[in-house]
């Protein structure tokens, strides 16, 4: 009872105004004070980070939602949304999970209870569900080597040095509208650390799924790689028909020290909207990576397919002598998403490097587009940057837009750009239905073909996954 | 004569607004070598586009009939699985599409649509291997991009090789020996050669009559403003090669 006594010692400044029943699995929609203490009683939280909390929604309440992306929306009415909801019981097996859930992971051809056994790869699964981690497993093994593969909520209350230390490190929580916004409700998350020297020996991977209805999430993905460690961390997300639009806002850091290895897979499917807009998930998410160290390097690989809105930029800072930044992309827009995607790296350690390499897809009414940066810091010598950004069109109604920056300080810094836009183009189709192969078949090979460079840079089981996703969702989008 | 395999009656062709073929007829027969013949722009190319099916080519009227059915209307890939192939004049390039893996997959979805069992990727492999030696292709072409950076010889070879793996009925060549140095025609000329049996027909087309030389013909047909204005023996090839395609009048 220590805890309860500490929570109200905590809350007390803000009980007055505290009328949620704390045994509620669910809060009443919108944001304020209140709403953010329950969450972190919810919790059991710590006081710092209820501070840090309130901390963030009042610096959330300055700002303003950003507006420069090249995508349209209706308004966000941030007062209608429910900030916390947990999931209705818990999961002990994989056989207590909601058959639809399993039903969505075998269309995309992977089904959960199989991953486990993928010839040689053992993938410990920390599924976040609604806003709850309620399955964490494999974490003896990782244990024995000293790796912490925990929810967020967990770390804050077992590992609070390392949370205080490296949360809000790499991406500060006044960075933007969202970020401010998810520091302030950010519901659970994932907690990785890989000690010194430590290789991790199995793929970590998260799945997300927005659940209940009107509840937005707000994940906090926190990975730090210590000295000369390596880890690859799965994050894939798939969500049921929704009529609402959900707001999405995610924040992901990953700092590798010196002779670290990050490398961070994402395959995001959420509802996409229907084929005039309505409903879909508007993803704002923020994820940056920290190359701290010398010789550190992270690598980003995305397949974006779902979503209604995308707005999202993995992006590199190379602190770090010698470190290297990846970012490869496959973003699909169909139906009438819209995508402003891209990344950021940014040179600051001498003989940093960078590639991206960027695909983008559009069908049907599908906009977009890719925004980067390349910035060369003015002690950035001999920085080198290579980026590729290539379009593909299906159909005459969708479109393909590309903005890439550079900033740089230091005249020698090497930087190459590509940039392409093709349609897949009836000779190409024709050519392969020449040979028999139909028509849907030669689609998805023309495709799979143009993001093979991006494809290959995921984990086995994941790639196929990938490419099964690729062709539902382009699924009836020629013709 | 032999059995007819494929009887084009009375085709009219558009690409375009512009109508190409004007009336074409023209009968393959089994186990025969057809040579067709004509100037540029006669509509040697639209002929072979009509018969595969491609988007660009609007059949107005007439039909053709292949094996005993109408197959005017017939999607591209529904007319390959029946065993029409269409050796490409300019074989597109589709990066990142594996050349073994393209070709499988064409390989079993024509023995699916035959009844037969898939080939696995080993018993492919061995096949496809023999082959790309046989035609003096270098090994690696087996796992380019399908055509990607190729040599105008090594696309045709390519094209020659599937056409060994698919064993098509009716082989079309589209100037199969535009841009081919001696040895990769000797090569090509050879594969084409092996390919015939007694059964499978060959509608070979072509500007020059150089490839003629390596490809016997049974049959010279000469297409001359969207008409085949003539046929005759392979005799005939002396002939235009001395006069030229004005001397020739409609028969």
């Amino acid at each position: 009872m220590a805890q309860e006594e500490l929570d109200k010692a905590v809350l007390g400044e803000y009980k007055l105004g505290f009328e949620i029943d704390i045994e509620e699995d669910k809060v009443p929609p919108g944001l304020n004070e209140d709403v953010i203490c329950f969450i972190s009683k919810k919790k059991d939280e710590p006081e710092w980070m209820t501070e840090l909390r309130l901390k963030a929604y009042g610096e959330w309440l300055k700002m303003k939602e950003p507006h420069w992306g090249h995508l349209e929306y209706q308004p966000i009415d941030y007062q209608s949304i429910s900030y916390f909801s947990a999931p209705k019981q818990g999961v002990e097996s994989l056989d207590d999970v909601d058959p639809k859930i399993l039903e969505a992971y075998e269309k995309l051809g992977i089904p959960l209870e199989e991953q486990k056994q993928l010839a040689g790869v053992k993938v410990a699964v920390d599924a976040v569900v609604d806003s709850v981690s309620v399955k964490t497993t494999y974490q003896a093994e990782l244990k024995e080597k000293g790796i912490i593969f925990c929810s967020i909520s967990e770390a804050i209350k077992d590992y609070p040095e390392l949370i205080k230390k490296y949360m809000f490190s790499v991406v500060p929580m006044k960075d933007n509208y969202f970020t401010a916004l998810n520091s302030a409700v950010f519901t659970d998350g994932t907690f990785v650390y890989i000690p010194k020297g430590v290789r991790c020996p199995m793929e970590l991977s998260t799945y997300f799924r927005i659940n209940a209805l009107n509840t937005g999430q707000f994940e906090r993905t926190l990975i730090v790689a210590d000295e000369g460690s390596y880890v690859s961390y799965n994050e894939g997300c798939s969500a049921p028909m929704r009529d609402e639009n959900q707001l999405h806002a995610a924040v992901v850091e990953l700092v590798a020290m010196k002779d670290a290895e990050i490398k961070y897979s994402t395959i995001q499917n959420w509802y996409p909207g229907d084929e005039n807009g309505k409903g879909g998930i508007y993803n704002f998410v923020t994820k940056r990576g920290l190359c701290e160290g010398e010789n550190s390097k992270i690598s980003w690989t995305q397949v974006e397919t779902g979503s209604s809105i995308t707005w999202k930029y993995p992006s590199c800072v190379l602190k770090g002598d010698n470190s290297v930044g990846e970012f490869y992309s496959v973003a699909v827009t169909t139906l009438a998403q819209q995508a402003d995607t891209g990344t950021k790296m940014i040179h600051l350690g001498k003989n940093t490097s960078s590639t991206i390499i960027s695909k983008g897809i559009s069908a049907m009414k599908g906009q977009n587009t890719y925004r980067g940066l390349v910035k060369i810091g003015a002690n950035a010598t001999g920085a080198r940057n290579y980026s590729e950004c290539d379009s593909l069109l299906i159909g005459s109604e969708c479109g393909a837009h590309t903005f890439p920056y550079l900033e740089s300080k230091d005249s020698n810094g090497q930087v190459e750009h590509e940039a392409t836009t093709t349609k897949i183009s009836d000779e190409q189709l024709f050519y392969l239905r020449q040979r028999g192969i139909n028509e849907e078949d030669a689609v998805s090979m023309i495709v799979h073909g143009f993001c093979k460079e991006v494809f290959s840079q995921l984990p086995m089981e994941y790639a196929v996954e990938a490419k099964a996703l690729l062709n539902l969702t382009l699924e009836g989008s020629v013709g | 004569m032999s059995k007819v395999v494929m009887d084009i009656k009375n085709l009219k062709a558009k690409i375009g607004a512009k109508e190409i073929l004007k009336g074409l007829n023209l009968q393959l027969e089994e186990g025969k070598v057809h040579a067709i013949m004509g100037p540029n722009g006669a509509g040697k190319s639209t002929l072979s586009k009509a018969i595969t099916g491609h988007y660009d080519v609007e059949v107005t009227a007439g039909e053709i009939e292949y094996k005993g059915q109408n197959i005017t209307d017939l999607e591209p890939e529904n007319r390959a699985l029946e065993g029409i192939f269409l050796s490409f004049q300019n074989p597109v390039e589709i990066a990142g599409v594996n050349n073994a893996y393209f070709l499988r997959t064409a390989v079993n979805a024509k023995r699916k649509h035959k009844g037969l069992e898939e080939l696995n990727a080993a018993q492919f492999l061995r096949q496809m291997k023999s082959l790309v030696q046989e035609l003096g292709m270098r090994p690696e072409m087996i796992n380019r991009s399908l055509n990607e950076g190729f040599s105008g010889g090594e696309k045709k070879r390519n094209e020659i090789l599937q056409m060994m793996m698919l064993e098509p009925d009716v082989i079309i060549l589209d100037e199969i020996d535009s841009g081919l140095d001696i040895d990769a025609l000797r090569a090509v000329s050879e594969g084409i050669n092996k390919m015939k049996d007694g059964k499978r027909s060959f509608l070979v087309i072509t500007h020059y009559s150089r490839i003629l030389d390596y490809i016997k013909p049974d049959y010279i047909h000469v297409l001359k403003d969207g008409k085949i204005i003539k046929t005759a023996g392979p005799e005939l090839v002396a002939q235009l090669e001395e006069n030229g395609y004005a001397t020739i009048e409609e028969e």
